[in-house]
């Protein structure tokens, strides 16, 4: 069975989680909508490494007992360690639109809304933004309205930013201190040429890039096996699509 | 309290309303959402606690809502909401994008009677910008140069939940989903259909009493068998995720959602199963 994309974003995130020089992330929260991020989580708890996962669409066993308003509380105090963004754009400031295209609110593709990303991007000590589709009408120069900013004024409270973007080509990380991304490793078949072709923004390059790794055997298994099993009941679709797993209703 | 028929609990909310709905996965009224397509209530403001999902976009496709405020609308695995996409690209509704936890904070303002509450972050989103209602100050509290976000209190006219049963007492059990009891408090009115009644008093029980959602606050209860359908309830039963595919199949056009409102809206077998 050959590696699917979301097998492959998912492995890597869960290196970026484990990232030794990042700080701990004792306690993931994983919101709406983002089977890959939870996929990467259960690969990262199913190696055995400690740590307190709430899902907040999980429904047997949810991890709430006040539904989304507790993740909010719980970050809001600073005892999320790390979250998920995804963005309908996201430009080369690490900023995230997931309203919409053309003018306030959406009068060109309209997306599902902001979620909660305007308070987590800002008051979590830790995101890793993802996204798929790696193209020009993503990864924009300047999104056309930020639902959360990559960056905030000195003087203005926040905890953390961006550490990562990961795509279907590519994993950049993100430099606050310059508001600009760097490209960390290209995923097998892609170069720096072809990347800046797929990329509306502009980012730094190194001397040396390296090949993002191949999942290995075993995280492999893990993901087919032990964690799709956990994933069956929120994301059947998903499960079925990239795992080949029918949920039993 | 005794329940009264859905099609009365519909015909009590007022056209023009604040309505007040859970998310998919929090137990919003379906139930009432059909009734209110079925009565052709006109004018809704929909408020979504914090996002908005299926009975939102069946709302809009039916004419029925004005405005919507939410922090997003998505059918989940199904894809974009449909209806609310085509009616904001055609300028029916009004749409006033917010963030999830500040929906919670506004409905906390008004759960504890005061007129506003602080919330970090926003600042430097663009939803911040288009929300003349919410204010940037100063942090009284520190020695200046601290920005924070002030939220008005938001009371909504009705919430629009489903709850599993509901005891004679009229105190209605939600589980775990104890965030539903701070949209009750805020809320003027809550209309609770259920699955079922069940005799005696559920807060004489300390094993229920905890997800319950005390009778002070619910104005009126119907019964409504699988009335969050086609989405889950607690362990009661899943999601009809081949139900909602059908419907965001259908619902991308106006005709392709006529007919899906005429099969299992409009029609006598909807209502004799609710």
């Amino acid at each position: 069975m050959s590696i699917k994309p979301e097998e492959r974003i998912a492995a890597t995130l869960a290196r970026l989680i484990l990232d030794p020089a990042a700080p701990p992330a004792r306690h993931i929260a994983v919101g709406a909508a983002s089977p890959i991020p939870a996929a990467a989580c259960w690969l990262v708890k199913k190696q055995g490494h400690p740590v307190r996962l709430s899902l907040l669409h999980k429904r047997s066993g949810n991890p709430f007992t006040e539904g989304s308003r507790e993740l909010f509380d719980l970050t809001g105090q600073g005892r999320i360690d790390l979250f998920f963004l995804g963005g309908g754009q996201i430009d080369g400031q690490a900023n995230i639109n997931l309203v919409g295209t053309g003018a306030w609110p959406g009068t060109g593709v309209r997306f599902p809304g902001s979620f909660g990303s305007a308070f987590m991007y800002v008051m979590t000590p830790r995101t890793i933004l993802f996204r798929d589709e790696h193209s020009p009408r993503v990864l924009v120069d300047k999104v056309d309205m930020i639902s959360a900013p990559g960056v905030s004024p000195p003087g203005v409270f926040r905890r953390g930013t961006a550490q990562a973007l990961v795509t279907g080509r590519c994993v950049f990380r993100f430099h606050p201190d310059r508001a600009r991304f760097t490209l960390d490793s290209v995923h097998p078949g892609e170069t720096v040429a072809s990347i800046r072709a797929e990329t509306g923004f502009d980012f730094d390059v190194p001397d040396t890039v390296p090949a993002t790794p191949d999942p290995t055997e075993a995280e492999l298994a893990l993901l087919r096996g032990p964690v799709c099993d956990e994933m069956l009941e929120t994301y059947p679709e998903f499960c079925a699509r990239v795992f080949g797993r029918k949920h039993a209703a | 309290m005794t329940p009264i028929p859905l099609e009365a609990m519909a015909a009590s909310v007022p056209d023009g309303a604040l309505l007040a709905l859970p998310p998919d996965n929090s137990l919003p009224s379906v139930a009432l959402a059909r009734a209110l397509v079925r009565r052709g209530a006109k004018g809704l403001r929909l408020l979504g606690v914090p996002v908005s999902g299926f009975a939102t976009d069946l709302l809009i496709g039916a004419g029925c809502v004005a405005e919507v405020e939410t922090s997003a609308v998505s059918l989940g695995e199904a894809g974009f909401a449909p209806r609310f996409s085509a009616a904001l690209k055609e300028g029916r509704i009004i749409v006033r994008d917010a963030t999830c936890p500040a929906i919670h904070t506004m409905l906390q303002a008004a759960e504890k009677g005061v007129p506003f509450m602080p919330l970090r972050g926003l600042i430097g989103s663009d939803i911040l910008a288009n929300r003349p209602d919410w204010r940037l100050v100063d942090n009284p509290f520190a020695d200046g140069g601290d920005p924070i976000v002030l939220l008005p209190a938001k009371s909504p006219d009705v919430a629009a939940i489903h709850g599993v049963m509901a005891d004679a007492e009229g105190n209605v059990w939600v589980g775990r989903r104890r965030e539903l009891a701070t949209l009750a408090h805020a809320s003027k009115r809550v209309l609770a259909t259920v699955e079922r009644l069940v005799p005696g008093n559920m807060l004489e029980d300390e094993r229920l009493a905890p997800g319950c959602i005390n009778a002070t606050y619910i104005d009126s209860i119907a019964i409504a068998r699988r009335g969050a359908w086609p989405v889950a309830l607690l362990d009661e039963y899943g999601f009809d995720a081949a139900h909602v595919a059908e419907y965001a199949r259908l619902a991308k056009t106006a005709e392709g959602f006529a007919e899906y409102l005429a099969r299992h809206v409009l029609g006598q077998p909807a209502q004799a199963a609710e």
